[in-house]
């Protein structure tokens, strides 16, 4: 496995996170070892076995579509957590001109 | 009452020769003291702590305590506590003040257990060592040069120092186990589904699991009682009747067959190391355990396995933190997606970007039936593999880790190493099945731990088999000699 810089750059793109030359060669490094390792992964023979996306065997449970907990006192402490809120509204950068 | 077992620290508040405001109090002035060397605690708030043993006292007096009120814990920083500081070892959170209780630290407080603090951890619990804090690594109580384990490894340095009887954690893929053997404590990873995941900051939500951390297994069978049980807030809480986890703790293990996996009992394992696990499993056949050969053929593979799908979860998981809505966000920027590129790198520790890369390749185009479908096959292949070795024994045994606590630095530079040195731990967490390690001996003062692994909702014959191994030994109750 031979990751190039570009390819580290195109994850991390998609990633939303912001990598530096610097740090796109130290993570290329360690990138190559990772899947130096999980590489193996690809000789085990797994013919006609279903991947096991859970722990437990059982189907999931569901629950009935209903608000169960809103209240203006609990809306304004997780809004207090934002960088930037207004008017019960989280703020982001204009992403529309 | 610093070195006394849960059962004599309770004994000791009925008979009201101490209350839970004094203990509290000792326990804060003990981590006064000695939390500026070892780092274990990153959030206090002595207030709130003694408020909280303050309403224990007066539950005890007007005669409604349960069977731990007043008992003070501390929770690792992964678990929401209502009005703390919940950093989850994150620059990310540093400010984040959690606005509710997860429901493990609900069900603590609803049974008057009082709060000491919030433990240290590595960032997101990704990490074996407590290398990739924010807050600074933990050091480890038995030798302050070396790593006390991770993710959990706040919580394990704090009881192994006398800083709390008990406390939490979590274990993706052993981090209750590993610092639990690397700090000389016992420590519980329940079976999924077992412990509500409501509240607790997600890393791998299909491998998290919360459980105690304690000297002795009697210990963690009442904390587990405590925090245990179907939870509706999480849909992965499994539906299913509480259990008294003290129920089997007297049971004589005539009978106990201990399965020994022959990829883990071969020439490759340290041999001190291995010495150890011999001298206990001689201990259990002692009280009655007979031992016999079983096979996981496909353990091997464990943590590539576990190395695509950890991080595949943990990409999706944390793609939460985006500086919008809680957390950290960058100062400058220029547009909405820079300012998400920027918030996660510089709010993000190495480690934790490392494996949201991995993840992120692993479900991309082209490589998502290559890597994460093969690995959740191979999943498979191993709890197929537990499965198989249980119909030959009760519980497996395993030594916990490879060695005992190794220095700062010295596997921080290659995550290979690293990840592997978690080989006998993360194949119970993609099987899903409960495991616990227990001290068994020392090389060269540090502790070793040895790993018992049972099947799906095992945990009071693994409580069992330990509180009657440590009936005859004494290994638990050892103290680094600093904190004494």
């Amino acid at each position: 496995m031979a990751f190039t810089p570009e390819d580290v750059q195109r994850l991390a793109k998609l990633a939303r996170i912001e990598l530096g030359p610097e740090q796109v060669n130290a993570t290329l490094g360690h990138l190559d070892n990772i899947f130096g390792m999980i590489a193996e992964l690809r000789q085990v023979d797994t013919n006609g076995i279903a991947p096991m996306a859970h722990a437990c065997d059982v189907g999931q449970r569901l629950r009935e579509d209903k608000v169960t907990d809103g209240s203006i006192e609990q809306r304004d402490r997780c809004l207090a957590l934002a960088p930037e809120s207004e008017a019960g509204l989280y703020l982001v950068p204009k992403v529309i001109e | 009452m610093i070195h006394a077992s849960l059962k004599e620290v309770v004994s000791a508040l009925d008979a009201k020769k101490v209350s839970s405001l004094e203990l509290t109090d000792l326990f804060l002035g003990r981590i006064a003291q000695h939390n500026p060397t070892i780092n274990a605690f990153v959030t206090l708030d002595e207030e709130k702590s003694r408020a909280a043993a303050k309403a224990a006292d007066a539950a005890r007096a007007a005669g409604n305590a349960g069977p731990l009120t007043g008992v003070p814990i501390a929770h690792k920083d992964i678990f929401c506590q209502d009005g703390w500081r919940t950093t989850c070892g994150s620059r990310m959170l540093e400010n984040f003040v959690a606005p509710y209780n997860a429901t493990v630290v609900e069900r603590c407080n609803q049974a008057g257990l009082v709060s000491l603090g919030k433990l240290n951890m590595d960032e997101f619990a990704m990490g074996s060592s407590n290398e990739t804090s924010y807050y600074g690594p933990v050091r480890n109580p038995w030798d302050t040069e070396r790593v006390p384990g991770g993710s959990s490894g706040g919580s394990a340095a704090a009881v192994a120092a006398r800083l709390a009887p008990a406390v939490t954690g979590t274990d993706t893929g052993g981090s209750i186990r590993q610092p639990a053997a690397l700090c000389g404590l016992t420590g519980l990873k329940p079976s999924y589904g077992t412990v509500s995941r409501w509240g607790m900051i997600a890393f791998a939500s299909s491998l998290d699991q919360a459980g105690p951390m304690a000297h002795s297994a009697e210990d963690c069978a009442l904390l587990l009682n405590a925090f245990a049980g179907f939870d509706a807030k999480d849909s992965t809480s499994l539906e299913r009747d509480n259990e008294d986890y003290t129920r089997s703790l007297a049971q004589p293990l005539k009978g106990l067959r201990i399965g020994l996996p022959k990829e883990f009992f071969n020439a490759d394992g340290d041999a001190a190391t291995m010495a150890a696990i011999d001298a206990a499993l001689a201990e259990y056949r002692k009280l009655g355990a007979e031992t016999v050969e079983v096979s996981l053929p496909s353990i091997g593979q464990s943590v590539s396995a576990y190395y695509v799908i950890a991080p595949a979860e943990a990409s999706s998981n944390l793609s939460r933190f985006d500086g919008v809505r809680y957390g950290y966000r960058a100062p400058e920027y220029s547009d909405l997606n820079d300012m998400y590129a920027k918030s996660r790198a510089q709010g993000f520790g190495e480690e934790v970007k490392r494996r949201i890369l991995i993840g992120t390749y692993v479900l991309s185009h082209g490589y998502y039936d290559a890597y994460y479908l093969q690995a959740q096959r191979i999943r498979r292949l191993i709890a197929n593999d537990f499965d198989q070795a249980f119909k030959q024994c009760d519980v497996i045994a395993s030594p916990t880790t490879p060695g005992t606590a190794f220095k700062f630095g010295e596997k921080s530079g290659d995550p290979v190493q690293m990840y592997l040195s978690d080989i006998y731990t993360i194949g119970v967490n993609l099987a899903g099945i409960p495991a616990l390690s227990h001290p068994c001996g020392e090389i060269n003062g540090l502790p070793v731990g040895m790993q018992l692994i049972g099947p799906y909702f095992s945990e009071h014959r693994l409580l069992n088999a330990t509180h009657q191994y440590q009936q005859a030994t004494d290994w638990h109750r050892r103290t680094p000699a600093a904190f004494a």
